[in-house]
């Protein structure tokens, strides 16, 4: 360690190596466990939000859909806050929903 | 002759480099001094160098392909380690047995060498694909051994996961080239972080020891000089033989053992005080 590295450290500036170490591995073995590419993954966290919301409205911002894992068992997490409840869900075939609304991600883009 | 009895015992790693080869040789040298009849298998056909390791390079007659093709017969391809003939070495062949070796071939080599073993160790090949597929087909149960890095760990785990998936079982973690010092300064990957992880039952910790490499040098394993004499390396495969024969040894954390300045002016105080 440097002088520079322990400095920052003392600040709490700088995270010390082997922690951002352990961050970073248990992120990639989320991945490589679960063998989803980043493209599937993104295609589905992309689905499941079109599904919960049209049910309720959500943070689509805020929200966030990820791997975890521990113990060799991968999960995925799904982290969605809720604004408030439809009154009328959007959902195909229940109740006259319009076209242009049945997509509220693409609504909201 | 028992033709059931030995334990076969994968060596892998996944990445190359970590100290596989290293374990097998100290590995089997430690389990043959405890009076174990050991052979090790180099099946690392492209990149062999266990022979080098044992200082038996020069005394190769026959190999494992001479063997499988029912040209010579086994006793004649192992190579009887000098000083500790508990130890047989069964050398690789050619590189070109790649070519069409099968993990069939390796089950019938390893399942001979059994016959006359208490204890087959297989020195794996890095990687994940034909060279690790045959050797891992001949093994009932797995070391698998990691640094304390990144790439190690990760390679570590997909190979543990293929391990899973062939049934093979236990699977025991030794961790090697650790360094106290980084570990306790949060430098690197803990134990603790690496077990966690990999969530594998720990049977050894190995230190970065400078005299693993002057042992290499000298083609004279550590483990042949015993538990005494050893360097820190040495005593921590002579306890990676006794645990894996069911010797209850235990594993102390070198990076969690309080050393340096502050330590000791804590044990000189309490020492005096109390
Ligand atoms: N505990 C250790 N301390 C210092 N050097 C080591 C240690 N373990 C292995 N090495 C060195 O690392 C290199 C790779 O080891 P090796 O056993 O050949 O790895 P692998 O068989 O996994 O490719 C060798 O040069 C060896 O001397
Ligand atoms: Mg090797």
């Amino acid at each position: 360690m440097t002088l520079r590295d322990l400095i920052n450290r003392l600040l709490r500036r700088q995270q010390a190596s082997g922690e951002t170490a352990k961050q970073r591995l248990q992120l990639v073995l989320a991945h490589d466990r679960s063998d989803l590419n980043p493209e599937l993954l993104q295609r589905m966290r992309q689905e499941i939000l079109e599904v919960v919301s049209r049910y309720v409205e959500i943070d689509v911002d805020e929200g966030e859909v990820s791997l975890e894992t521990e113990d060799r068992v991968t999960a995925l997490v799904a982290n969605l806050p809720i604004k408030r409840a439809r009154s009328l869900p959007l959902i195909p075939g229940l109740g006259d929903s319009d076209q242009s609304t049945a997509d509220p991600l693409r609504r909201a883009s | 002759m028992n033709a059931t009895s030995a334990r076969t015992i994968l060596i892998c790693s996944g990445k190359g480099g970590v100290g596989k080869t290293t374990l097998t040789a100290n590995l089997g040298i430690a389990l043959a001094r405890q009076g174990a009849r050991t052979a090790v298998i180099d099946a690392d056909f492209g990149l062999r160098n266990l022979d080098l390791l044992l200082g038996l390079e020069n005394r190769i007659v026959y190999t494992a392909q001479e063997v499988l093709a029912g040209s010579c017969r086994l006793e004649q391809a192992l190579v009887k380690h000098k000083q500790e003939p508990n130890l047989a070495l069964l050398p690789a062949g050619n590189p070109r047995m790649l070519d069409w070796l099968k993990p069939e071939d390796m089950k019938t080599i390893a399942a001979q060498v059994g016959q006359q073993s208490d204890y087959v160790l297989i020195d794996c090949p890095a990687g994940v694909e034909g060279g690790f597929r045959n050797a891992a087909a001949a093994a009932e149960e797995a070391i698998v051994v990691t640094t304390p890095e990144l790439s190690a760990v990760r390679d570590a785990d997909r190979v543990i996961g293929l391990l899973n998936s062939q049934g093979i079982q236990p699977i025991q973690l030794v961790l090697n080239r650790v360094r106290p010092k980084m570990m306790a300064n949060q430098e690197m990957l803990t134990v603790q972080d690496v077990t966690d992880i990999l969530a594998l039952p720990l049977l050894g910790l190995v230190l970065e020891d400078e005299q693993v490499i002057v042992s290499t040098n000298r083609g004279e394993p550590l483990t042949l000089q015993g538990h005494g004499a050893g360097s820190p390396a040495a005593r921590a495969y002579i306890n990676v033989a006794r645990r894996l024969c069911g010797e209850d040894v235990p594993l102390v954390d070198p990076s969690k053992e309080r050393s340096g300045l502050r330590a000791k002016l804590g044990r000189l105080i309490s020492k005096n005080l109390f």
